[in-house]
Order: structure tokens, then C-alpha cells, then sequence
């Protein structure tokens, strides 16, 4: 062997197994890497690129004619467009209507419901899966069930007159003032049982220790939970909120299967405005800066609360 | 002990006994509750076993008089599905289980892996990786369904121009296939979290045994952590299954005419503005629609919660 053959390889032995070492250093991350691309580029550089297009002047399709703040200044004077009212000034609204009655009747329902379910009843394994289901159904589902319901011609309406009420009235769902209370009723029905379901596991998380002693104190049911047990699981209503405000945000499908396709887009959300204008009117640069507006509220809201959550884990 | 565990397995807590009054309200207004919850279902199936004129001309309430089937029949392999498809949501349905078995196994595969790395072989900045990935869960779909659509769109075109090239698309453009890839890169952030919290709780002791007995990364995945995954497994892949089963947004969005999803197709059948609005069978329908996931629901119903559960708070 000459000197030069030996060198090269020792030289290769050298970098054999510091190659195998280097690969086995970075093997995990190498598995981790595409998945976290794939987020980087289709979460993060797609939410970009719809701010890069929310200040262009799309149309039917994608451009780069820049054209500054135009789009998010119309949504702004749509804002406060109300006779007629604008489509924006709708979706506002009943983004506010909608999203307030969901979230308080779905707080409201859940922990009255877990409350009751806590009493030591029996028949609780049949009664939690009733409450539960809805949440295995979609959102077109649950809205062509609600929609039958609550049809004046064939629903609750029909069924009350048949049997004497005939006074009853009940045509909210072809009523375009009413629509987005339907459109409330089947959410609430929808995800009601889910926040029973988060208040129960907080109530059950509670010290027994700390009851008895309430108990022992002479607190009747009422104080105890009011002043004791509530105050405890405080942070299952943060999850719930957080949880509740983003399905009100996205929610999509429940509006357009409960209303029939949002007729006169009486029952119009951002969400069902951001769908309409960017693919049925062409008007992608109107589209996308709701579409941004959309994900900056629902930045507003996650982002401590994701914040809180890492720190808590560093704990 | 997780929160969801709570609520599935613990036993309901020893509390002071109410009074009778006490008592009887309880029960009646949970019994109220599960009637309230149960209502839509039962109207539901009802009306898809009565025959058309007994909806419109009967009461909701009322028990089928003449017991028919042909509803499910028609729904199946008849209705009209949007403006020329005659053939009922049979070949819809299908649609949906092509996208969601390989869409549910991939994620949950690259989930369990994303888990196991940013758990097991942690790096600097796995927090903020993590943390990124989290925040993808929560991103309202809108803020990315443009720059998807372009993508798509893009890649459809480069299919077209394989096809001509090898005579195969490698799948590029199918319908199908965009919908899989769609579900899987927005599902990553779910599925990481999952995994990543269960295999925070897995003893980090027996992975750095199994490291000097000279076990390699993907050794140690596949022998001792995935043998032990099972519980949540289950959880992520019927939270992924509902999920992608019950999206609405994406597939009407990416999958249009013969290629649409289930839920799409619903809605298409639903909300057709033609002729007599066939109650019997839209119901029909949108109980075969809500079959999977309630089926689901009532064979691993604990499970479920608990998914759901960790993707809303801390599993």
C-alpha cells in the first residue's frame, strides 16, 4: 500500500463514521423537516400570500398590481353601510349576533349541563352520550335536520297548529331578519353537549377535599359552586371560549345548509362574504383582505392563549 | 390522568343528598335535555321512512303510517345530485372513504413521528416549532384556500403535462389526491399535539436504555413507543376521521361536479333549487351522510371525547 492509498483511507474511515454520526445527529429533525416545511410554506407563506393579495387588485384571478390599502379602505366605509345595508355591515353583524349567542348558550348550556350531570345521577352513562352526539354529526348535516325542524310549512309550526296551537308562529328560517338566529339555534344544538363534555372534566378535576369542607362549613350546593367550585375550573371556560370564537369564526357550511344556500345573503358571515366574493363575484383582492381580517381576529384570541400554554409547559 | 379520563372513567363524586323537589327537578330538566338533543334525530329518521305526501301533509311528530324504504333507495342510487348526476350519493360516498383512509393514516403517521421527535430527541427551537405548528390548527381555512386553489391548480397542469409525457399523471390533479394532500398538511398541527402530549408522559428511561443496547432512531419508534400508542392512536385517528369525513370548505372549494365529497354532495342535493323538495329522501341522505362518523361515535364514543377534548384543552 502506498502512503497516498493509506491516507485516503484513513482519511475515509475518518469520514465513515462522522458522516453516520452527523446523519444520526440529525435524523430527527430530518423526519421532522418535511412535515414542519409543509406548515411553513401552506399555513404561513399561503397566509402571506393572501396579505400579499389583499392589497392587489385581483379579480377573477391572482395579479401583482399593487394597489395599496384600496381593498381593506372599502371594507372599512362598508363598515358603516347600513341603508341599504352592504353585505360587510351584514356579515359584522351577524358575526356579532351569531357569535354571541353560540358562545353564552354554549357556556350557558354546557356547564348548566355538566352542573346537573354532577348530582350523583343515575343513568349518567346514557344521558352524557345523548348530549354528545351532535358533535359526530357535520355542519351540513345538523343544518338539513334543523332546517326540516324548524320549516314553517312541514316543521315545528306545522306540528303545533295539528295539534291545536294554532296561533303558534314560527318562520324564522324563511325569514331573512330571523335567519341568523336558525343559524345560532343549530350551532348551539351542535356544540353544546362538547362544552358539557369540558366542564364536566374540569368539575371532576375539582378536589373533593376542598368540598368537604364547604360542606362541612355549611355552604349549600348553590354557594359551593358559586363560590368555590366555578372559580376552580375557570380555565376550562378560557379553552372553551377560545374553542367556541374560532368555530364561530370559521363556521361556513352551518349558514349556507341551515338558510338553503343564504338567500339574499340575509344571513351573511365573513365567512360565507370571503367564499361569495372571491369565487363566485370576482373580487379575490376583496376576498382575501376579509380573509385576513378573519385570520387576524382569530390571531387576536389564539395567540396568547398559545403563548400561555407553551409557558405553562416550561413550568 | 387526563382531563377527557375524567370524564370517561371517573365515577360520578359522593355529594350530600338533595331534597325529593331537588331530585325530580334534575331528572326532568336532563330528561328535557336528552329530548331536546334527541329530537332532530328521531324527526330525521321518521321522516325518511314516511312517503312524501304523508311529509308535507302530516305531522313531523307523527310515526311513519306507511313504512317505506324507498327514500333510502332513491337517496342511495337515484336523487339528483346538482344539476345532472342522477345517481344518487352512493358514488359521493365513496369519494369521501377514498379521501379519508389515506388522508386519516397519513397524517396520523407523520403526526406520531413529529411527536416522537420533538418529545424524545428535542432541539434547540423545538418550542417555537412546535408553537408554529400548533398555531396551524387554528388558522381559519379562508386565509389559505386562494393561494391553495392556485397550487392546485398548478400542479393539475403539471399532471397534464406528465400524462402527455408518460402516459401517467402520478396522480397529480385527481380530485382525490388534492383533497388528501390538503386534509394531511392541514391536519399535522392536530396530530403532532396529540402525540407530542402522550409521548410526553412515555418514560424517557426506556428509550435511553433501548439507545445503548444500540437501538436507531426508527427502531426505537416502530419497537417501544408505537406498541405503546395505542389509546391514542384511536384518538387521533377518529378525531382526523370526523374531521376530514365532516369538512365542507375544502371539498366544495377543490373537488367539484363528480369528484365532490360526501358533505358536498349533501348540499347539492339539499339545496337544489328544481322541482319538489324531496324531504324523505334529502334526510335519507344526510343520515347515510352522518353514518360513518356516528357510527364511530357509538362504537369508541369514550375515545372520541377524549379526542376531541385534546384538541380543544391539554389531553
Amino acid at each position: 500500500m502506498t502512503e497516498r492509498e493509506a491516507a485516503t483511507a484513513m482519511a475515509r474511515r475518518k469520514l465513515g463514521p462522522s458522516l453516520r454520526g452527523w446523519f444520526q445527529d440529525w435524523l430527527p429533525r430530518l423526519v421532522l423537516a418535511p412535515s414542519f416545511l409543509l406548515v411553513l410554506v401552506f399555513v404561513y407563506g399561503f397566509n402571506l400570500w393572501t396579505l400579499f393579495l389583499s392589497f392587489t387588485s385581483s379579480k377573477a384571478f391572482p395579479t401583482t398590481n399593487l394597489i395599496g390599502f384600496t381593498n381593506y379602505l372599502r371594507l372599512w366605509n362598508w363598515t358603516f353601510e347600513t341603508d341599504p345595508p352592504s353585505n360587510w355591515y351584514t356579515a359584522l353583524v351577524n358575526m356579532g349576533l351569531f357569535g354571541g349567542l353560540y358562545i353564552f348558550f354554549c357556556l350557558f348550556l354546557g356547564l348548566l349541563l355538566a352542573i346537573l350531570l354532577d348530582q350523583k345521577i343515575r343513568g349518567e352513562g346514557i344521558l352524557r352520550p345523548i348530549y354528545l352526539y351532535p358533535l359526530a354529526l357535520s355542519f351540513i348535516v345538523t343544518g338539513t335536520a334543523w332546517k326540516l325542524f324548524l320549516d314553517p310549512r312541514i316543521g315545528l309550526e306545522n306540528a303545533l297548529h295539528d295539534w291545536g296551537w294554532t296561533s303558534f308562529h314560527f318562520d324564522w328560517v324563511v325569514d331573512p331578519k330571523m335567519m341568523i338566529y336558525c343559524v345560532a339555534i343549530a350551532g348551539i344544538w351542535q356544540s353544546s353537549g362538547f362544552v358539557m363534555a369540558m366542564f364536566l372534566a374540569g368539575l371532576r378535576g375539582v378536589d373533593g377535599e376542598i368540598l368537604k369542607a364547604a360542606q362541612i362549613d355549611g355552604a349549600s350546593t348553590y354557594q359551593t359552586y358559586r363560590r368555590i367550585v366555578i372559580p376552580i375550573i375557570r380555565p376550562v371556560f378560557f379553552s372553551a371560549l377560545i374553542v367556541l370564537a374560532h368555530m364561530a369564526i370559521k363556521s361556513y357550511d352551518l349558514v349556507l345548509s341551515v338558510t338553503g344556500k343564504n338567500p339574499g345573503g340575509a344571513a351573511e358571515l365573513p365567512s360565507t362574504f370571503m367564499y361569495s366574493y372571491t369565487f363566485t363575484r370576482n373580487q379575490m383582492a376583496i376576498g382575501s383582505a376579509s380573509a385576513v381580517i378573519m385570520l387576524m381576529t382569530i390571531a387576536a384570541i389564539m395567540v396568547p392563549y398559545i403563548y400561555s400554554e407553551t409557558r405553562e409547559q416550561n413550568r | 390522568m387526563s382531563a377527557a379520563d375524567l370524564v370517561t372513567s371517573a365515577p360520578p363524586r359522593r355529594r350530600p343528598g338533595h331534597s325529593p323537589t331537588t331530585r325530580i327537578v334534575i331528572y326532568g330538566l336532563l330528561f328535557l335535555f336528552a329530548l331536546v338533543y334527541l329530537v332532530p334525530l328521531v324527526v330525521m329518521v321518521m321522516t325518511s321512512l314516511k312517503p312524501l305526501d304523508e311529509v308535507t301533509g302530516g305531522n313531523m311528530f307523527a310515526l311513519p303510517r306507511h313504512l317505506t324504504f324507498a327514500p333510502w333507495s332513491m337517496a342511495w342510487g337515484e336523487a339528483r345530485i346538482g344539476v345532472s348526476d342522477t345517481r344518487g350519493i352512493s358514488g359521493y360516498f365513496f369519494n369521501s372513504v377514498k379521501m379519508v383512509v389515506p388522508a386519516v393514516l397519513i397524517s396520523t403517521l407523520l403526526g406520531a413521528l413529529n411527536g416522537y421527535v420533538l418529545t424524545k430527541w428535542s432541539f434547540p427551537g423545538h418550542k417555537l416549532v412546535f408553537g408554529m405548528m400548533l398555531f396551524a390548527c387554528f388558522i381559519p381555512f379562508q386565509s389559505v384556500i386562494i393561494p391553495m386553489a392556485v397550487i392546485l391548480g398548478m400542479l393539475g397542469r403539471i399532471g397534464v403535462n406528465l400524462a402527455d409525457l408518460t402516459g401517467w399523471s402520478f396522480g397529480l390533479g385527481n380530485a382525490t389526491v388534492n383533497l388528501v394532500i390538503v386534509h394531511v398538511i392541514y391536519g399535522l398541527g392536530f396530530t403532532t399535539l396529540f402525540f407530542r402530549n402522550y409521548y410526553a408522559a412515555f418514560p424517557s428511561e426506556l428509550i435511553k436504555a433501548a439507545m445503548i443496547d444500540g437501538a436507531s432512531f426508527f427502531q426505537i419508534f416502530r419497537r417501544i413507543l408505537l406498541p405503546n400508542s395505542t389509546p391514542i392512536i384511536i384518538v387521533t385517528v377518529i378525531y382526523q376521521f370526523t374531521n376530514i369525513w365532516n369538512d365542507f370548505l375544502f371539498g366544495s372549494t377543490f373537488a367539484a361536479g363528480d369528484t365532490a365529497p360526501m358533505t358536498v354532495a349533501l348540499n347539492n342535493l339539499v339545496n337544489t333549487s328544481t322541482g319538489v323538495v324531496e324531504y324523505n329522501v334529502n334526510m335519507a341522505a344526510a343520515i347515510i351522510a352522518a353514518a360513518p362518523t356516528l357510527l364511530v361515535y357509538v362504537i369508541a364514543g369514550r375515545y372520541f371525547v377524549r379526542g376531541l377534548m385534546a384538541g380543544a384543552v391539554k389531553g
